[in-house]
């Protein structure tokens, strides 16, 4: 019966996605509106098939495996999606010429959302999804609940993954950073991530053990605020149920604010706190070595949210926005650095007594280089949240350079260390295929990540000083295209360290394709990888 | 008073005590008396129930000295299988 209900809403989303083919307003709408028929064909096949075959009740006695083994493979692809489109927008910098005229869908100013949000949100939320998922299982001591919610959860982030990359090719956005998508793309994204909240809760309302790991907090922090800014950030009224452009109910510096609100808070939870959670469970898993201290692991949760909340206001010194919430965001910005620096110290002493393993272990030496750059990066930002700094710094390259010694550096080489703690356990094999491969991705990334970040300091401060040069009767130096013209070599150079970032990414997809291609399983695996213990 | 200075005069006293007062309870009970063997307990949770949930609490519970005692990888674990 309940597949039948199934097939019916499947069959009239289809019906009305092809009637938005045919009526849609703008080429991002009937576009996307297109996916979502094609997504709903395949789902109604898909459900046709399973109906022919018997129904098979989830085994309670194994973990859900299966969605993480999926959540695996997506975040390698996307990663390489989206370090792909980075590398071709950093010469496109470099290059002009390479901005290529094919109506406007490979310029610029169009792969570099799609690039934003490959990584951000392809790459990071599937990093963050599956490793929730393998985590509060693993310390719950409980399968994940909800059925088949986990995959819908999966399948659902992919769409949107693919809803957004079409429709900000073709020029839909609202115009909002790291909040491009359009209205309906935003809609969906809060379906799928309150499903993603209903699996996490439940998991830990049947949970085993006692207590809540800390790592549960980071990821169940994530999840909510992230709600929360995402429905207030892209509250809009669309201009018509046929078309993807819509008007924000906020205006003005009060849009603004909101919208930094969100943007800084996204780092703060999505890439910060989400992968803390990651952070405090592979890093004593990856060592054996339970954490540091769960103490200062209690203060640096609670201290990040009750801090982070405020510091938006710093993206926005010196605009319309009132003295004192520019003056509150610095603060608590500067204030931040405590817990951050207390949490880089919890996770890096986890390997104190084991130090030793970082010469012989390359994944290790990923995460002691993940957590190594997130205290770097909690040092840099609050810095230039100084309005002395920021005054220097604020439109220069110096904030892209930040924003990716963090997204590289941390987030990116602790999702890699993620990856190949996960691949031979997910897929049962001995270890991986090969370790000189994941030394190799390390000095690659490593390098790529100096190169990128210290190209762009110095392009940073040198254009932030040619920008307030002036002569001796107060008349500006430099015209802007002279600030362009002498970034060129940093550009270049910054194009070479994402290169090479990219090549160990790949280094990395063809290593987790050969172990679990090339080894033999240690024992049979099953979908949902069970093996009798003992 | 407008609602603006209304909210804005809640926000910078009373609220802002609040938030403080319970941030500093937050701490005073991480740092409880007796809270280092929960919290122990808790760090070595991550090596429990590796492979598979954890029994039914309707049957015998582990004890959890014994799973205490193979913090080992996962390939000691999985040899026996």
């Amino acid at each position: 019966m309940w597949d039948y209900i199934k097939l019916a809403v499947l069959g009239a989303i289809a019906v009305l996605a092809a009637i938005g083919v045919q009526y849609g307003w703008d080429l991002p709408y009937k576009v996307n509106a297109a996916v979502v028929m094609l997504a709903a064909a395949a789902t109604f096949i898909v459900t046709v098939r399973g109906m022919e075959r018997p129904k098979r009740a989830a085994n309670m006695g194994e973990y859900n495996d299966g969605v993480v083994r999926a959540g695996v493979i997506a975040t390698a692809f996307w990663g390489v999606v989206g370090f792909l489109v980075g590398v071709i927008i950093a010469f496109q910098l470099a290059f002009p010429s390479l901005n290529i005229e094919l109506t406007g869908i490979l310029n610029f100013g169009r792969l570099r959302p799609l690039h934003t949000s490959a990584v951000i949100f392809a790459f990071g939320g599937n990093a963050l999804i599956m490793s929730a998922f393998y985590v509060v299982q693993r310390t719950s001591g409980a399968r994940l609940w909800g059925g088949k919610l986990p995959w819908f959860v999966f399948w659902g982030w992919q769409l949107m993954i693919v809803l957004a990359a079409t429709s900000y090719v073709l020029g839909g956005t609202q115009g909002k950073e790291y909040a491009e998508p359009v209205w309906y793309i935003d809609l969906w994204i809060t379906v799928v991530w309150v499903s993603f909240l209903l699996v996490f809760i439940g998991t830990l309302y049947k949970r085993r053990e006692p207590h809540i790991y800390v790592a549960n907090w980071f990821f169940l922090s994530m999840i909510i605020t992230v709600a929360m800014l995402h429905v207030v950030n892209n509250m809009a009224i669309p201009v018509s149920l046929l078309s993807s452009q819509s008007v924000p109910v906020f205006s003005g510096v009060q849009d603004a604010m909101t919208q930094w609100w969100y943007g800084h808070n996204a780092v703060g939870f999505f890439l910060t706190a989400g992968f803390l959670g990651m952070m405090y469970y592979f890093v004593p898993k990856q060592a054996e070595r339970p954490v540091y201290s769960y103490k200062l692991s209690i203060i640096h949760f609670w201290a990040l949210i009750f801090l982070y909340i405020w510091a938006g206001p710093h993206h926005l010194h010196y605009t319309a926005l009132p003295e004192w919430a520019s003056t509150l965001g610095m603060v608590f910005s500067i204030v931040l650095w405590m817990p951050s620096w207390g949490g880089m110290i919890n996770g890096l002493m986890t390997l104190s007594g084991a130090w030793d393993k970082l010469r012989t272990d390359p994944i290790l030496r990923m995460f002691a280089v993940a957590i190594g750059f997130y205290g770097m990066s909690t040092f840099e930002g609050p810095m230039m949240s100084i309005k002395a700094v920021n005054s220097l710094s604020h439109y220069t390259d110096w904030t892209i350079g930040h924003v990716h010694s963090g997204a590289l550096g941390w987030n990116g080489m602790i999702t890699f260390a993620t990856l190949y703690f996960l691949t031979p356990r997910l897929w049962n094999r001995a270890g991986m295929y090969s370790q000189s491969m994941v030394s190799w991705h390390f000095w690659l990334a490593t390098i790529g990540i100096v190169l990128y970040a210290s190209s762009m300091w110095v392009t940073g401060i040198m254009e932030g000083l040619m920008w307030r040069e002036v002569d001796a009767n107060g008349f500006l130096v430099n015209a802007f295209a002279d600030t362009v013209a002498a970034k060129f070599p940093m550009y270049v150079v910054r194009g070479t360290g994402g290169l090479m970032y990219l090549s160990g990414a790949l280094l990395m997809v063809y290593n987790m394709w050969m172990t679990v291609r090339g080894l033999p399983a240690k024992s049979a695996v099953n979908t949902n990888n069970a093996i009798p213990a003992q | 008073m407008d609602m603006y200075s209304l909210m804005r005069e809640f926000a910078d006293s009373w609220a802002l005590l609040a938030l403080f007062v319970i941030f500093l309870g937050v701490l005073a009970w991480a740092f409880r008396p007796g809270s280092r063997a929960v919290h122990d307990d808790i760090a070595q949770s991550i090596f429990r129930n590796d492979l598979k949930p954890a029994p039914d609490a309707a049957q015998e519970k582990p004890a959890p000295d014994v799973a205490q005692e193979k913090p080992a990888p996962d390939a000691a674990q999985r040899k026996g299988a």
